[in-house]
């Protein structure tokens, strides 16, 4: 009865993702664009749904809710379900729009989108062979080793997102950083612009001339006959003129290409002076503040994760429980530790899984504008919905760590016999690759800035 | 090569619609073969022969300017397009006819490019809700494109028909609905190539020789003018 009860429960909390993902995907990613298939929209909506169910589930095994038995089965089934989702449907679908999109392969779409599909399992599974994610005791069909593969994939992704948001977020919040643009800066590059756009009118106007005329004396050349013909045959289009027209033709490219570049220029200028103008402000002020703030936990992270690899630690209790052992060890304040500690894990955990799906979608959707068109809008969606699958499961994976002990052994039993260590040090490495490489372009772009400007 | 002989027409519309073609089209009489993404703005000239078939023709040249990027873009985006909308003489405005949104956002776009003198930015002041007093008191001459027709389904042809005729109406524009791949449908003599001539002559008709002109002239001028919007503002 309880089961079923449960059951119901999980249901419509299921039921309720799905219409979050649902709204999230018409209002914000495709607001530009209509939706033609509504597959896209449903397979985007389900993985968002099924991931957001995991993190549902660790939340209720911290606060005890449902009764155990029917926890276990829900993460089991919802194990199940996603992996399917991200190992066969989704890729499956990426491939099939993928071939739709290309006119050459139009007939046999199905067949074409197999085979992609095929191409994608095979290096998925070789995935798994460089790494030592795997016990021997595991079988060739175990869910293991579906699930130790998507958790590097994910783990890579997440360590990359995490590397490159710890840098950037002090760069852009902190106003030190921030070029002097003024208002003359614009308008001597918006003058250039127009300058340059009206040489390439001129150039153009040129070549049409030229060619009307090459047009009309071609006609005229037509309509001469007799001796006076042939005299005014070999005059009338001097060799030069072609030469001269790929020649014109060469001076509009450069230009245009240039025209490209201040146009660039502009919109960056324009960008800065609003970031200024904001800083100004007070919530300009209050960002600014936490950019230091920011900026100290990012070297604080760089530190640890060197640190980690060096000394080839991993840490074995999580920051709930060690802060607890501080303040009672240390502090000598005494308190009820296991009602305190079910609480403080329980806003902790839901802490990172707000942030971390916020953090997801928004950057999920700034990519999504930033690279799609009416032609890739799906597969672009569907690729962000893989990604987003991977993210989730892998979240779950390493949010183990940050778990009382009596709360990692449902996240051990689910999802099996996995090297656990071996994650932790693979995100660490990750991330401090990331935030390294980050950290360097982030320098040669700020560099190089001033000095485009200096050339003007 | 003054100023005073330009004549240009700015071609606008969503991303995707294939403004790049229709532009390479109505300049070349060509099919343009490698579409590519346009990064700010990309113009083209036409050879246009004003009056045809008259004893007052004369050829112009007009400038075709097409403006590259999404009505949703950032404002900072929106900010460095404004420069190219200065002085215009005439507005084409593109959207894919198997895409509802982008006839929608039409709307959004003739008004960042008439309003651009209501707000030192260029942002859209209004809310992007058509209002028809501002079209009304429009000056500039406008045309709708709608592109892609060969991917209407025979079924669809009449609702999509339909619906294209109210947008046009709001606008008070001619429209046109063609393949940016054929250039069939430009062929001398049909009655889109006919519609298109009476749209630049109008164009012209109205940079040259009429006293209601709408020119703003040149790109310092616009601080100094302000917010008077772009009527009564002529050099002789």
């Amino acid at each position: 009865m309880s089961f079923l009860v449960d059951s119901i429960i999980m249901f419509t909390s299921q039921v309720l993702f799905f219409g979050f993902g649902w709204l999230f995907f018409m209002r914000q990613l495709f607001k530009d664009y209509e939706v033609r298939q509504y597959v896209v929209q449903v397979v985007f909506s389900v993985t968002f749904a099924f991931s957001c169910t995991m993190f549902e589930l660790i939340i209720f095994e911290i606060l005890g809710v449902l009764s155990t038995t029917s926890r276990y089965f829900h993460w089991k089934l919802n194990l199940y379900v996603i992996l399917l989702v991200l190992i066969f449907v989704v890729p499956f679908y990426i491939g099939y729009f993928v071939v739709s999109n290309i006119r050459l392969l139009q007939r046999q779409k199905l067949l074409f989108a197999c085979v992609v599909w095929f191409t994608f399992m095979y290096f998925f599974w070789k995935l798994g062979d460089p790494f030592p994610i795997l016990s021997p005791k595991h079988g060739i069909l175990s869910i293991e080793q579906l699930i130790s593969r998507v958790g590097v994939i994910g783990v890579t992704l997440m360590a990359l997102l995490s590397g490159f948001g710890a840098v950037n977020c002090p760069y852009t919040y902190m106003s030190y950083f921030l070029r002097n643009v003024t208002d003359s800066d614009i308008l001597a590059l918006e003058r250039r612009l127009l300058q340059t756009m009206d040489m390439i009118v001129s150039k153009k106007k040129r070549i049409a001339m030229t060619r009307r005329m090459m047009y009309q004396r071609g006609e005229d050349h037509n309509k001469q006959t007799g001796f006076w013909g042939m005299i005014k045959s070999v005059t009338s289009t001097p060799p030069g003129t072609e030469n001269n027209l790929s020649l014109i033709q060469q001076e509009v490219d450069a230009l245009e290409e240039l025209s490209r570049q201040l146009f660039l220029e502009t919109v960056e200028l324009q960008a800065t002076k609003e970031r200024i103008e904001y800083s100004k402000t007070f919530q300009g002020k209050y960002f600014n503040f936490l950019g230091y703030f920011f900026s100290i936990y990012c070297v604080w992270k760089i530190f640890m994760a060197t640190i980690n690899i060096v000394f080839d630690r991993v840490g074995k209790t999580d920051p709930v429980t060690r802060g607890i052992e501080i303040t009672v060890n240390y502090l000598g304040i005494q308190f009820d530790v296991k009602f305190w500690s079910q609480h403080i894990s329980f806003i902790l955990v839901g802490i990172i899984i707000v942030t971390s799906i916020r953090g997801l979608l928004i950057t999920l959707t700034k990519f999504f504008y930033a690279i799609s068109s009416s032609k890739s809008s799906n597969v672009i969606v569907l690729v962000l919905a893989q990604i987003m699958g991977m993210y989730f499961v892998s979240s779950v994976l390493l949010m183990r760590m940050s778990m009382p002990l009596e709360y990692r052994t449902i996240v051990t039993e689910v999802l099996g016999e996995l090297q656990f260590n071996f994650y932790h040090r693979w995100f660490d490495v990750i991330f401090l690759v990331s935030a390294l490489s980050s950290i360097l372009f982030l320098y040669l772009a700020h560099k190089q800035a001033p000095e485009k400007h200096m050339t003007m | 090569m003054a100023s005073l002989d330009r004549v240009k027409v700015l071609v606008l519309g969503d991303s995707g619609v294939g403004k790049s073609s229709l532009v390479h089209l109505l300049c070349h009489n060509r099919v343009l073969g490698n579409p590519s993404w346009t990064v700010g703005c990309s113009v083209d000239v036409r050879v246009h022969d004003y009056k045809e078939g008259t004893p007052e023709e004369k050829t112009y040249y007009t400038e075709l300017w097409d403006v590259g990027g999404s009505v949703g873009s950032a404002s900072s985006v929106k900010s460095a397009r404004a420069v190219f909308y200065n002085a215009v003489n005439g507005l084409i405005l593109v959207h894919d006819l198997t895409n509802k949104k982008s006839s929608q956002n039409l709307y959004r776009w003739s008004l960042e490019a008439l309003n651009k003198d209501s707000s030192p930015s260029g942002v859209i002041v209004t809310n992007g809700d058509y209002d028809r007093e501002q079209f009304a008191e429009n000056q500039v001459p406008l045309l709708v494109i709608g592109t892609k027709f060969d991917q209407i389904p025979e079924n669809k042809r009449n609702e999509v028909l339909t619906r294209t005729a109210f947008l046009a109406e709001d606008f008070n524009a001619e429209e046109i609905n063609l393949d940016c791949t054929n250039p069939r449908y430009l062929a001398a003599g049909s009655s889109n190539a006919v519609k298109l001539s009476r749209f630049f002559d109008k164009v012209i008709e109205k940079r040259y020789f009429t006293r209601d002109g709408n020119q703003i002239s040149g790109f310092s001028d616009r601080k100094r003018f302000g917010a008077g919007g772009f009527k009564n503002l002529h050099n002789d």
